[in-house]
């Protein structure tokens, strides 16, 4: 048993973690400097925060990127369920092989190429390039995402659930909100999420599609730090890894626990 | 009033020419593609019939209950229920329920959610479901696991709840498709006998697929033995396993001994079979069989005697040597070989605890049997 805490596991635990997260601890302790320069500490200090609150430019690019996500994440979500359900109903159609590489293209293709060709596909039909653009450009790149986490679902649906409710008198319709909705939501919740945060950290197409009155929080933050890196960045980017982490932490509890609960009552049901 | 069992005993609606058949498959051909599962199928089932499709996997029973349910449509041929023509009538319509080998319980509702579901499409008063609801829990004996989510049941409660939820909405007719497959054998002998009474309580039409056929010989008043998406024969449990109508049926329910030989025809229905190698088998069961056609003589391993002697009366006597013993407990069976090589099925119920004549391994055996234990097959 005392060869679980060898040096060697000790050593090589450390040293991936640090490679993980030193930067991110670094900019977190950054965040907190009193002093100007980000490589020199000062004292520790919130006023960075304070400021950042106050810095209207960073505020607005963080506004928009919530409103992008949040738009492009749901209609992506609507599609990409569409896309999955008729890829996993509808098996013979034809054309489907060539359909389901278009759909899933998206995922392998470089950023740069989507972008630019959205870019040029914006510009062909005149469309002025602002918040709409990066919505739609969005919606383009999280909908295959989607696609993909929602069709691994459906792919272990049990489809007499649906031939049972038609068989005790649901129509189609009613079936489909009523018995295949609620099932697949979990996959459908997750696929948004991943959706949401695809939008919310992509900066190569926004950069592409967005114009002026658009920008992003990824676009104004990689925009100054052009400039100089400064404290009220690190403050913003800090307060962005709280916000993931209490996200994750919280998704990750709620799931165990279900499992959990889940494990407990199976075991119950056993013993009748 | 009459008593469940007479009810059941003096059920017998084929036999009477007046009967109004209440289900019937009419010339009914299915096909997938290039794969035919069903092919020109005529079969009639009576209102209030326990009735079994039984058959190997992938005999067309599955399809000919899905297409009464409304999943498939016919490619040829109609189904009429209640001389209606289903035909064109969604799922959803058809007054029809079928309860699913997976069960197929909603995992998000509960227990009381999932009988209601029914109801609730039917547009019932909230008070009448609560009832209806109450009435089937207590049916099925689950009334303090109504708040439960299925996966909080265990494998026979999901079952009963399965039951309750395709019985709530009182369907003219209740499909079960292998309703006892996920059961353990103990939990599925005690079931099939509830689901017999439950049947006769509510007064509905049962079609049932099994390829168990203990499971179908229990419970249905007649069974269809289906092979390669025809129906081999349609009779009594005990018509089918006592006056098998082909070579398939006899081997496919219950064990049988047959022998193959040409046929020399006695008096009435007495006939002898040359089984070729000596072997000459007297019987009174010949029927139709024509003189010098090649025929199967079947009989079943309980209706052969095994001795070490040749028993004086006996008409039909072969010898031969035990092959092999297998001691059940309840029943011996042997494997007695022949001197031609034929290897012959006999069971013998252990009446006693000890036999006074003990057969074993290697010893020179007599197989004997009545003349009116078997029977002639033709086809």
């Amino acid at each position: 048993m005392n060869a679980t805490w060898s040096r060697f596991n000790i050593t090589s635990i450390v040293l991936g973690f640090a490679f993980l997260y030193l930067p991110i601890v670094l900019l977190i302790v950054f965040s907190f400097n009193e002093s100007k320069l980000v490589t020199v500490w000062g004292g520790f200090s919130t006023k960075w925060y304070v400021s950042l609150f106050h810095n209207q430019g960073l505020m607005d690019a963080a506004w928009v990127t919530v409103r992008v996500g949040v738009i492009s994440a749901t209609v992506a979500t609507v599609l990409g369920t569409l896309a999955a359900l008729t890829l996993t109903r509808y098996t013979r159609f034809r054309g489907r092989v060539l359909f389901s590489g278009m759909v899933f293209a998206p995922l392998v293709m470089p950023e740069v190429i989507t972008g630019l060709s959205l870019l040029l596909l914006f510009v062909a039909v005149g469309l002025d390039r602002g918040f709409l653009t990066v919505t739609l450009a969005h919606i383009t790149l999280t909908m295959c995402f989607v696609a993909v986490v929602v069709q691994s679902r459906l792919v272990t649906f049990d489809r007499s659930l649906e031939e049972a409710a038609m068989d005790l008198g649901a129509p189609p319709v009613k079936t489909f909100f009523q018995i295949t909705l609620p099932v697949i939501m979990p996959a459908i919740v997750s696929g948004w999420m991943l959706a949401f945060t695809l939008s919310l950290d992509d900066l190569v197409i926004a950069s592409f599609t967005s114009g002026p009155g658009a920008t992003t929080l990824p676009m104004k933050i990689y925009s100054q730090v052009r400039l100089g890196v400064t404290p009220e960045i690190n403050a913003a980017c800090t307060i962005l890894i709280a916000v993931v982490a209490v996200g994750v932490i919280a998704a990750s509890v709620v799931n165990k626990r279900r499992e959990v609960q889940r494990q407990l009552d199976e075991q119950a049901a056993q013993r009748g | 009033m009459k008593s469940l069992g007479s009810i059941r005993r003096d059920f017998a609606p084929w036999n009477d020419p007046n009967a109004k058949p209440y289900i019937q498959f009419e010339n009914v051909t299915k096909r997938f593609g290039d794969f035919t599962a069903v092919n020109n199928l005529s079969l009639t089932i009576f209102e209030r019939e326990f009735f079994a499709l039984l058959g190997a996997s992938g005999c067309g029973k599955s399809t000919l209950l899905r297409m009464l349910a409304g999943f498939e449509e016919p490619s040829a041929g109609r189904i009429l229920l209640d001389g209606q023509d289903l035909r064109g009538i969604p799922p959803y319509r058809r007054p029809v329920n079928m309860m699913f080998q997976s069960y197929a319980l909603f995992p998000h509702m509960t227990v009381e959610n999932n009988i209601a579901f029914g109801l609730k499409q039917d547009g019932m008063a909230k008070s009448d479901i609560e009832k209806r609801v109450a009435e089937m829990l207590k049916l099925v004996k689950l009334e303090q696991f109504a708040k439960r989510k299925p996966h909080q049941l265990s494998g026979g409660q999901r079952q009963r709840v399965a039951l309750a939820r395709s019985v709530a909405k009182r369907p003219k007719v209740l499909l079960l498709d292998e309703p006892l497959g996920a059961l353990d054998k103990k939990l599925r002998e005690e079931t099939q006998f509830e689901l017999m009474d439950l049947q006769q309580e509510l007064g509905l039409t049962f079609v049932v697929v099994t390829h168990d056929q203990e499971e179908a010989m229990t419970m249905a008043d007649r069974i269809a033995i289906m092979d390669k998406g025809e129906v081999m024969q349609v009779a009594t449990p005990a018509e089918v396993y006592e006056a098998p109508g082909s070579r398939f049926v006899a081997g496919f329910v219950g064990n049988v001994n047959m022998f193959e030989g040409k046929v020399a025809r006695g008096e009435a229905g007495a006939a002898s079979i040359d089984a070729g190698n000596g072997i000459t088998i007297r019987t009174e069961n010949a029927g139709d069989a024509a003189a010098g056609a090649t025929v199967a003589f079947a009989i079943r391993p309980e209706k052969i005697k095994v001795s070490s002697k040749k028993p004086a009366d006996a008409v039909n006597a072969i010898e031969g040597e035990v092959y092999d013993i297998a001691y059940l407990g309840d029943m011996t069976v042997y494997h007695i070989k022949l001197d031609d090589g034929h290897v012959v099925r006999a069971s013998a119920m252990n009446a006693a605890r000890i036999t006074e004549d003990p057969l074993t391994w290697n010893d020179r055996a007599w197989v004997s049997f009545r003349p009116d234990a078997g029977v002639v097959l033709t086809r």
